[in-house]
């Protein structure tokens, strides 16, 4: 399926060369399917290849556990833990898995982790190459929020970029969105990339975010499918200053994918073989 | 297309021989000669049939066989769509629609291998379900029959996708299209109407994933049983759901497209029409897997070595009418496993050396429906054979006469009949383990007056038992 998107930019480029004479779209003839050039920024500076079995390297993730205020703002519907059972590394991948289980009053469990504190950034290029899990009420999300500057800062003000989101019961579709001061929550700026003829949780697709000033670019794969600038949002761009942090979770439940249903399977994994982070190369 | 396949097998010999004998370090093309290829067309009906030949369409016994036309004032796509009549109940030429489409020509077939599942747009005169829609049969080996149930049909073009269990086995497959469908309204008074399907032809989707085959209702069922029987692990039906773009398609399969496995042979031998075998004493776990995925569900079948064998009936044939006996010759076929909802029955037929047992297990409610009725007006008894192993056996048999119509009909908040129906009820208990009992039941009660349409034996309790020479006779 990726051939088959490499086969169409390739006949499009053409046209998009000449039509956008957007310069990041740069497609060059690929070799293998974890190569993107939808994005330019090419220096490394932070990465975690997942190749050490066991816990996840503590130097750069922490853990949100508990079910947060209102369930993490959202009605979720799982406790995160930092148990092995809901987060491991294994064979090369990080391991997030959703269970159906009784703990601590939830009737799920899961697992969230977070830079915050450890990897913080402004700017630059953040991806990952991420399997997600399928079934109604899974709610993967790969995702930046901005440092809340020891809480003197609250979201939305603190502004948030969500690289890469996914309802379980839309197996072929992602979507990118902001939120920030007068976007926040159903109203964030938002698009969807769907696939034709495939899912997203049958196998792995690198989702990013090319990040500068006064502008987001979001890719997944080696389709560059949105642009979002301070023209996009009705209100403060607060992406001008950071620096913000990742996040990697699975939910279950909550207002946006609704609860799991009698088709869904648990235990259901989210697997993540990579995240790197580049350098902005033009501004820093 | 065919003329090529045609030209190209008859040289197959030829060519083999050939390059065997002369450049036979070509390897590649020396291969490829030696497996015969069939045709990868997806289209089934777009606009017109295609490819299947001149004589492809075989109605099912009873349907109105000429339910399926061509109409070309109605279609999805293009100028022309498969309309599909069904009729009234009372049609005298068959009460409903249900056919098969095969490739014509003995030998042909499709690879269909590179598809993901069968999809076709359909609309109805009015929101319907229609019963059966699939492919895979072809009134020969009927081996990887597939079919969607259910399928709601509305006044709108909506398109619908039949997955296929595993593609990898349709390398030549005939029956590209399949379908059965009844009357709308009460049993016996069903009300006609039309469908149309559009756009009729296999695809590869790309969206149908996770593949989760069930056998058994994907129970692990616990089955107590003797040398000599036969478990079908098809006849609770086989399964296999996809998740096709968030929710899940189920369909129904056949055993060819699974791979059943016991963990113990010598004890309990499986076959591959999913027939377990009970060879000897002990134990052993049969489980199934479809292209690599287990299935949910599992069969741990226990023998407890040799059954004794049943009593040999003593009455003349003439005083009988046998439902169930090797001794006497049936007056009516029966369905030995209704698959009454809520039941949960395991239902299994022994062989002990020719003699036939029906074996109970986990007897909740089941049946032994007649295919049709037995006059017992001159009849005074039912004689059943019955052995078990435990001394709290006990089993309710209910002798049912569904009256002129037919039907069993039953108050579903009583559980005794309704309608036209009456029935006398029974209770063997106090058997002694180990041993057959002949038990003679007096078709007494509301029977005395009403018994020439006796149209089942429903059995309650148990909840282990075994049966034979089930007939009914006059003293």
């Amino acid at each position: 399926m990726i051939k088959k998107h490499k086969y169409k930019m390739r006949t499009k480029q053409v046209f998009v060369l000449l039509l956008l004479t957007v310069s990041f779209f740069v497609i060059s003839s690929c070799e293998t399917d974890e190569t993107q050039t939808v994005a330019n920024f090419t220096e490394l500076v932070m990465s975690d290849e997942f190749n050490v079995d066991g816990a996840p390297d503590a130097t750069i993730w922490g853990y949100d556990i508990g079910i947060g205020d209102n369930g993490w703002g959202n009605n979720e519907l799982q406790y995160y833990t930092d148990r092995t059972e809901n987060v491991t590394v294994q064979n090369g991948v990080l391991i997030i898995t959703a269970k159906e289980e009784q703990f601590n009053g939830s009737s799920y469990t899961s697992a969230r982790l977070l830079t915050k504190g450890k990897f913080e950034q402004t700017y630059g290029r953040f991806e990952a190459r991420i399997r997600v899990p399928y079934g109604k009420g899974l709610w993967p999300a790969f995702w930046l929020l901005g440092d809340d500057s020891n809480g003197t800062q609250v979201w939305p003000q603190i502004g948030e970029i969500d690289i890469m989101e996914y309802v379980g019961d839309d197996p072929t579709r992602v979507f990118g969105t902001v939120h920030g001061p007068g976007y926040s929550g159903a109203e964030g700026i938002t698009k969807s990339l769907e696939l034709d003829g495939d899912r997203f949780d049958t196998g792995f697709h690198v989702f990013g975010i090319e990040w500068g000033p006064d502008y987001i670019n979001y890719y997944v794969d080696d389709v560059l499918y949105n642009q979002i600038t301070p023209e996009d949002v009705p209100g403060e761009w607060v992406f001008n200053r950071g620096p913000f942090y990742i996040i990697l979770n699975v939910a279950v439940g909550g207002a946006l994918p609704g609860s799991p249903n009698a088709e869904t399977v648990f235990p259901q994994t989210m697997l993540v073989d990579y995240v790197r982070v580049y350098k902005n190369s033009y501004n820093q | 297309m065919k003329n090529i396949t045609f030209t190209y097998r008859k040289m197959i010999f030829l060519l083999g021989c050939v390059f065997t004998l002369i450049v036979s370090c070509e390897r590649e093309l020396s291969d490829e000669a030696v497996f015969a290829t069939f045709p990868t067309t997806a289209e089934v009906f777009i606009d017109a049939p295609v490819g299947l030949g001149t004589n492809f369409y075989f109605p099912y016994n009873g349907s109105k066989a000429t339910a399926w036309t061509v109409d070309s004032e109605v279609s999805y796509q293009g100028n022309a769509s498969m309309r599909f009549d069904v009729p009234n109940a009372n049609d005298p030429d068959g009460n409903y629609a249900g056919a098969i489409f095969r490739i014509d020509g003995d030998g042909s077939g499709r690879d269909l291998s590179g598809f993901d599942a069968l999809t076709f747009w359909a609309k109805a005169t009015q929101a319907v379900t229609i019963g059966e829609i699939g492919f895979g049969e072809d009134f020969g080996e009927n081996k990887y029959v597939t079919t969607r149930t259910n399928i709601d049909l509305t006044t709108n073009w909506v398109k619908y996708v039949v997955p296929i269990p595993d593609p990898s086995k349709l390398i030549q497959e005939r029956g590209l299209l399949r379908y059965s469908a009844g009357g709308i309204g009460p049993v016996g008074n069903e009300v006609g109407y039309t469908f149309w399907l559009d756009e009729v032809k296999f695809e590869k989707l790309g969206t149908v994933a996770q593949p989760q085959p069930v056998i058994l209702n994907g129970q692990d069922v616990i089955q107590q049983t003797f040398n000599g029987s036969i478990i079908n692990l098809a006849a609770s039906g086989l399964t296999q759901t996809f998740n096709v773009s968030g929710s899940n398609v189920t369909v129904n399969t056949t055993p060819a497209y699974f791979l059943f496995a016991s963990s113990e042979p010598s004890v309990a031998a499986v076959d591959e029409n999913g027939l377990v075998t009970i060879l000897k004493k002990g134990t052993a776990n049969v489980t199934a897997e479809l292209a690599g995925v287990l299935a949910e569900g599992s069969l741990e079948v226990t023998s407890s070595g040799n059954l004794p064998a049943p009593p040999v009936p003593t009455q003349p044939a003439a005083n009988v009418k046998s439902i169930y006996s090797d001794a006497y010759t049936a007056v009516t076929g029966s369905n030995f496993n209704p698959g009454f909802g809520g039941s949960t029955t395991q239902i299994s037929e022994a062989d002990l050396n020719g003699n036939k047992v029906q074996i109970y297990s986990n007897n909740n409610f089941t049946g032994i429906i007649f295919d049709s009725t037995v006059d017992a007006s001159a009849l005074s008894h039912l004689h059943i054979d019955i052995y078990t192993q435990q001394s709290s056996t006990s089993v309710e048999v209910q002798i049912r006469d569904v009256g002129g119509n037919g039907e069993i009909e039953t108050n579903v908040f009583t559980g005794f009949p309704d309608g036209d129906d009456k029935d006398f009820r029974f209770t063997i208990s106090g058997l002694t383990p180990g041993t057959w009992t002949s038990v003679e039941i007096p078709l007494d009660g509301d029977l005395a007056a009403q018994k020439n349409n006796l149209g089942a034996l429903i059995l309650a309790g148990g909840p282990d038992f075994i049966l034979d020479n089930i007939y009914f006779y006059s003293e």
